[in-house]
């Protein structure tokens, strides 16, 4: 693993009651790099996102982010480090409905204290950056599919994250809307320099990444171990 | 489309209610959830209707039990005999609660046993309530026991002798019962009937049960429209595979249909089991047996009839208010701006309803039209709500995140909210005005004793006493009795007069005891003054003749000087006043003697040493007076104790019912919350949010409360021809307890907050 | 597609006479078009001649039939190399992808290993073409896209052996 790996995860366990969903998952993702994370469903791909960005901690290994250890972390500290240092996409249900697209986009800046106005600029901004910038006064049920995953994908680097977490962002989009979603996504991403950790099952959406990572039952195979 | 085409067969109606029906008990693990807590809601409403019915029926059974125990009528004078027993009342008080004696002789051996008592206490044996026991095993046992007369315990009196598990009661057996005190019996019961409450008091009680069984009522709507968003959701799965409206309806109504019926059962139970805390529950000296709680059949009858009626006509009157179609609810839209007139409709015509009443007579007869008045007046809350909060909330813009998140849900949907919070705007409205209503009648029944606290704290009374002076020493040397005016009386008749009524007092005391009776200035051992007030019986002068136990004469040196009030607050009264020495050759034997005690009324226990050690005088007739500042009409107190009590029960119970609400409120959005967390939200922003959410519309409905309340209770004073006065206290006292209970429901839905924002939700289900 | 190597990887698996190792290769290989005897016995002979097979065993009797193969050590190896390769992306790649999985399982090397290698190279490719579809004009995004599809199909053909090595095991050990 480099020295200039910005996340690194050594050798993670996690059990969910009986079920083991990581079982010895390592993975490094360097500064500005987009690393694909595939595998079967039920493989432990979200698990390992979870525990990647501090939403879950793992049961044993280790997970630091800029040499910090993030499971000896409290979990304010790490909701923190999400708020400032990461992004996050989801599948779906991620946008507040009663909020318009504009507003959950100037969301995370408000949880960091902006004032409206500016966070409001800068959500428009981001808007426009990804091409829908004609849904700000929408809110999420109005929009569709495509939009509301191009609005959440603003709202995820808005605050200029380091790392963007996408967990399934295209699983509900029809591949056209999907791929856009995606080249929009890693398109920014470089622009900004963040790293993306994408997890998805669909290799056209894979495809935009620099590299790939495999999880099979709870393990991860990276490709350059094996080759 | 032919009608051949569009007929379904006969009996599909049915068919469709037996869906809706296996809907609310199928339906995954969210579906079960949601008709367990409609259920429980409808139970908790429920088990409230049949506490509310079983009120008049607890009332008769306490009634019956204190009827047979009470003394018979008698026609004439009874004569001693093998049947026959003396009784004399010892009843007393101790620590403001109502202690219930009696001391018993056989006079021979079929002498009646009172009920709950299987054979009379023999003498020196005392048999005691279970909550008398409890309290003389308690730290309190000293200060009680002496009441007794020195008996020792030997039994527990039984249920059926008893008003209720809390009441202090004893029976004790006494050999020196004579008929001089006491009274004789050769059974117990048939004694009168109970006490009346009044007009004004009916009238508070109709209103007390308006007011507490309204918010049930709207509560057990609210029950009824848990997990409303997610039927409705399913409701449009099923327009989409081809049910149309009506099919849509029938459905609705036969799934609302079975959680009420599933609720009625939970009530059921919950009711049997809640009356076992009818052990535990009392006021003022109010307490029930489990058993008393027997709700009447015709009211139970209405219950199970009408809660799944109420039901049915809540889940179509919501699905009037959506259009469910195949792609789902329209309501997410914007909504529409409420109208306001038929909203008033309600309070308008419970005002006509009530107005009439108002002014003609203080004592309104029509019940049902006051009821029907303030139920129409109060449910007008429930429908102006709403469109207030809507008028309120609409212009609300930015402010921190968890406010925003908060103004926003409430614009979108007001009525969820609007609707959880009517409950408790009702139940705080009606508390208000019933309050104003007691607060504005209260003269009526709360006069100032006139009792003097300044000039002491208690009366103590011992008629006919055998050693009057060591009595009145023992008083004054009771741990904590700082002062005692301590005087000998008796009555005498002008001698030679004939007219029965002609009395005057003949008071013995030092100068000090007698100036509190007159006022003696320059008094010194030896004086006699005849205290006056008004007119003087004839003959009653300085050397004038009265009647003792022989004829005695006047002194001519006797001063006439003004008769003072005492400290009883009675009007002062003429007396003949004697100091010690004057009274040495006084010809009476029969002094009462009588003591005015002062002490540290803050001390709770001197007062009961006093007690105590009147009960151990001879013969134990003894009266202790505490003096109060104020009287209360005991009946109206208790109306009072329990509206407060219902007030406050029927705001938990709102609550309860609030924070099912706002709890499924979060479960509904658990996967935002999962995701927003995951983001990095703080929860304390999430936290406020749901404050926000809540307590914004309890604020518009607290205010709201305030004002109908306040409507309601001028109404109500005016109705009873009481000056209209707005309390602010009651005001305040209302809305703090419904900001209580808002606050009290944030804080305990925050954990389940905290629970639902793991990562779990982030899981696609 | 290597004839020479599969006959290798069915003789790393237990030595065997021209006849079985065509019988072999016809069951799982071979699908509608059998080998030509001519066929086998020019490739055995190759392989002999370059020393990745030998002669094990010569049965009494006449003909080649008598002959039975076995691997060498250069043989394995050669073997291990082409299994370890990626295959170059290109239609109808399923046989040859195929062939090699069912050798690997046989000859008891990771067959999870190669899939992961083929994705590794399959996704490679994507990424190339993908690069190019967002740099390019239409043309090539339309031109890239069919390559795409085609890759998409043959990795999610991998995805689905790859879920399916434990009963693809059984099948082949029987
Ligand atoms: N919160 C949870 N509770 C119980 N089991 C879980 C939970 N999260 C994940 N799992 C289980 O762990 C395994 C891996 O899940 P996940 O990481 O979601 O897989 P993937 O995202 O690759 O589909 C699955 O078997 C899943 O059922
Ligand atoms: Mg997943």
């Amino acid at each position: 693993m480099s020295a200039d790996a910005l996340l690194v995860a050594e050798d993670l366990h996690r059990r969910f009651g009986p079920t083991p969903a990581l079982a010895g998952a390592s993975l490094a993702v360097a500064a500005g790099e987009v690393v694909a994370v595939m595998g079967p469903s039920g493989s432990g791909k979200s698990t390992l996102l979870h525990c990647l960005a501090g939403i879950v901690p793992p049961d044993t290994g280790r997970v630091r982010y800029r040499g910090a250890d993030l499971t000896a972390m409290s979990d304010t500290e790490r909701s923190a480090l999400r708020r400032r240092e990461f992004g996050f996409v989801f599948q779906f249900g991620q946008l507040v409905p009663e909020l318009t697209c504009l507003e959950n986009v100037a969301l995370p800046l408000r949880l960091e204290r902006v004032a409206r106005r500016a966070a409001e600029r800068r959500a428009r901004e981001w808007l426009d950056r990804l091409e829908v910038a004609d849904v700000a006064g929408k809110r999420p049920g109005e929009v569709s599919g495509g939009q509301g995953q191009r609005v959440a994908v603003a709202r995820a680097l808005v605050t200029g994250p380091r790392v963007v977490f996408a967990d399934e962002p295209t699983g509900a989009l029809d591949s056209l809307n999907g791929e856009r979603v995606m080249r929009l996504l890693a398109g920014a991403a470089r622009e900004t320099g963040a790293a993306v950790l994408l997890v998805t099952h669909e290799t056209r959406v894979a495809a935009y990444s620099d590299r790939e990572v495999v999880v099979r039952d709870g393990r991860t195979r990276s490709l350059e171990q094996v080759a | 489309m032919s009608a051949a085409v569009s007929r379904r067969p006969a009996g599909a109606g049915l068919g469709d209610l037996l869906m809706g029906a296996r809907m609310a008990v199928t339906g995954g693990r969210a579906g079960w959830t949601r008709t367990l807590l409609t259920a429980l809601g409808v139970g908790v409403g429920v088990a409230m209707l049949l506490l509310a019915a079983a009120v008049p029926g607890a009332i008769d059974s306490r009634g019956e039990r204190t009827g047979a125990r009470s003394e018979p009528f008698v026609d004439g004078p009874l004569p001693a005999g093998p049947d026959t027993l003396l009784v004399l009342h010892a009843d007393g008080q101790f620590r403001q609660r109502t202690v219930r004696g009696w001391l018993v002789r056989p006079e021979g051996p079929d002498a009646p046993v009172p009920p709950g008592l299987t054979t009379l206490p023999g003498p020196g044996e005392a048999v005691v309530s279970p909550a008398l026991r409890a309290v003389l095993d308690s730290p309190d046992g000293p200060l009680l026991v002496a009441r007794l007369g020195g008996a020792r315990v030997v039994g527990v009196i039984g249920a059926d002798g008893l008003s209720g598990p809390d009441e202090l009661a004893w029976y004790a057996g006494r050999a020196d019962l004579t008929e001089e005190w006491a009274g004789r019996l050769d059974r117990f019961g048939g004694g009168g009937p109970g006490e009346d409450l009044g007009p004004t008091l009916n009238l508070l009680v109709v209103i007390v049960f308006v007011v507490l069984l309204l918010p049930v009522v709207v509560f057990l709507g609210a029950a009824v429209r848990f997990g409303g968003d997610q039927r409705d959701r399913r409701l449009a799965a099923i327009r989409l595979l081809g049910a149309d409206q009506g099919m849509v309806r029938r459905i609705a109504a036969g799934e609302a249909t079975a959680a009420a019926l599933l609720g009625l059962m939970v009530g059921g139970g919950l009711f049997l089991a809640g009356r076992q805390l009818a052990w535990f529950v009392s006021f003022a000296d109010y307490s029930f047996y489990p058993a008393d709680l027997r709700p009447a059949v015709p009211l139970v009858t209405l219950v199970v009839l009408a809660v799944p009626a109420l039901a049915i006509a809540v889940a179509l009157l919501a699905l009037r208010r959506v259009a469910v179609e195949p792609l789902g609810v329209t309501r997410r839209g914007r909504p529409a701006r409420r109208r306001l007139w038929w909203r008033l409709l309600l309070p308008v015509v419970g005002l006509g309803l009530l107005y009439p009443a108002t002014g003609s007579e203080p004592a309104p007869t029509a019940d049902w039209r006051i009821a029907a008045g303030a139920v129409l007046l109060l449910a007008g809350t429930v429908t102006v709500l709403p469109w207030l909060v809507d008028l309120v909330v609409r212009p609300l813009r930015g402010g921190p995140p968890g406010w925003q998140l908060a103004v926003r849900r409430l614009q979108l949907d007001s009525a969820t909210s609007a609707r959880l919070v009517s409950g408790v705007a009702v139940a705080v409205a009606g508390t208000i005005g019933l309050q104003m209503l007691i607060a504005g009648v209260q003269d009526e029944f709360r006069r100032p004793s006139g009792q003097d606290l300044t000039r002491a704290q208690a009366m103590v009374n011992l008629p006919g006493v055998a050693e009057p002076r060591a009595a009145l020493d023992r008083l004054a040397t009771v741990e904590g009795v700082t002062g005692s005016a301590a005087t000998l009386s008796t009555a005498a008749a002008p001698a030679g007069d004939t007219n029965p009524n002609a009395v005057v007092t003949v008071r013995i005391g030092d100068c000090a005891a007698l100036a509190e009776y007159a006022e003696v200035d320059g008094c010194a051992d030896g004086d006699v003054f005849l205290a006056r007030s008004g007119d003087l019986e004839a003959g009653v002068e300085p050397g004038g003749r009265i009647r003792l136990d022989e004829d005695w004469t006047i002194p001519t040196a006797t001063r006439i000087v003004p008769a003072r009030t005492d400290p009883t607050g009675g009007r002062a009264q003429s007396a003949l006043l004697l100091t010690p020495t004057a009274a040495a050759g006084l010809p009476a034997r029969h002094l009462n003697a009588t003591a005015l005690l002062t002490f540290d009324p803050a001390d709770r226990d001197t007062v009961e040493r006093v007690r105590a050690t009147v009960a151990a005088i001879d013969p134990p007739i003894g009266q202790v007076l505490e003096f109060r500042a104020v009287r209360e009409d005991p009946g109206f107190t208790k109306v009072r104790t329990g509206l407060t009590a219902g007030a406050v029960i029927t705001l938990l119970l709102l609550g309860i019912s609030l924070l099912v609400g706002v709890l499924e409120q979060l479960r509904d959005r658990r996967p935002l919350l999962a995701a927003l967390v995951a983001v990095g939200t703080p929860r304390r922003v999430l936290g406020w949010s749901v404050l926000a959410q809540t307590g914004v519309p309890v604020l518009v409905g607290l205010v709201l409360a305030a004002g109908v309340g306040t409507a309601t209770g001028a109404v109500l004073l005016v109705m009873v021809g009481a000056p209209v006065v707005l309390s602010w206290p009651v005001v305040g006292l209302g809305t703090s307890l419904g900001a209580a209970v808002v606050v009290l429901v944030t804080a305990a839905s925050l954990p389940v907050l905290w629970r639902l924002t793991r990562p779990d939700g982030l899981r696609v289900e | 597609m290597s004839i020479g190597h599969t006959f290798l990887g069915l003789l790393q698996a237990s030595p065997r006479h021209g006849y079985d190792l065509k019988r072999a290769y016809d069951e799982r290989f071979g699908q509608a078009r059998p080998l030509a005897y001519g066929q086998v016995y020019a490739t055995l002979s190759r392989l002999l001649r370059n020393g990745l097979v030998e002669v094990d065993s010569v049965e009494p009797g006449e003909g080649p039939e008598r002959k039975r193969y076995a691997i060498t050590e250069a043989g394995v190896t050669d073997v291990a190399r082409w299994l370890a390769q990626p295959e170059k992306p290109e239609p109808y790649l399923h046989s040859v992808l195929y062939t090699k999985v069912v050798l690997a399982l046989l000859t008891g090397r990771p067959a999870a290993d190669l899939l992961d290698v083929q994705r590794a190279e399959h996704l490679r490719l994507m990424r190339e073409l993908t690069r190019r579809k967002t740099d390019g004009d239409l043309a090539d995004q339309l031109v890239c896209d069919h390559a795409l599809f085609h890759l998409e199909a043959d990795l999610r053909w991998l995805e689905l052996t790859a879920s399916r090595l434990d009963q693809l095991a059984r099948e082949v050990g029987r």
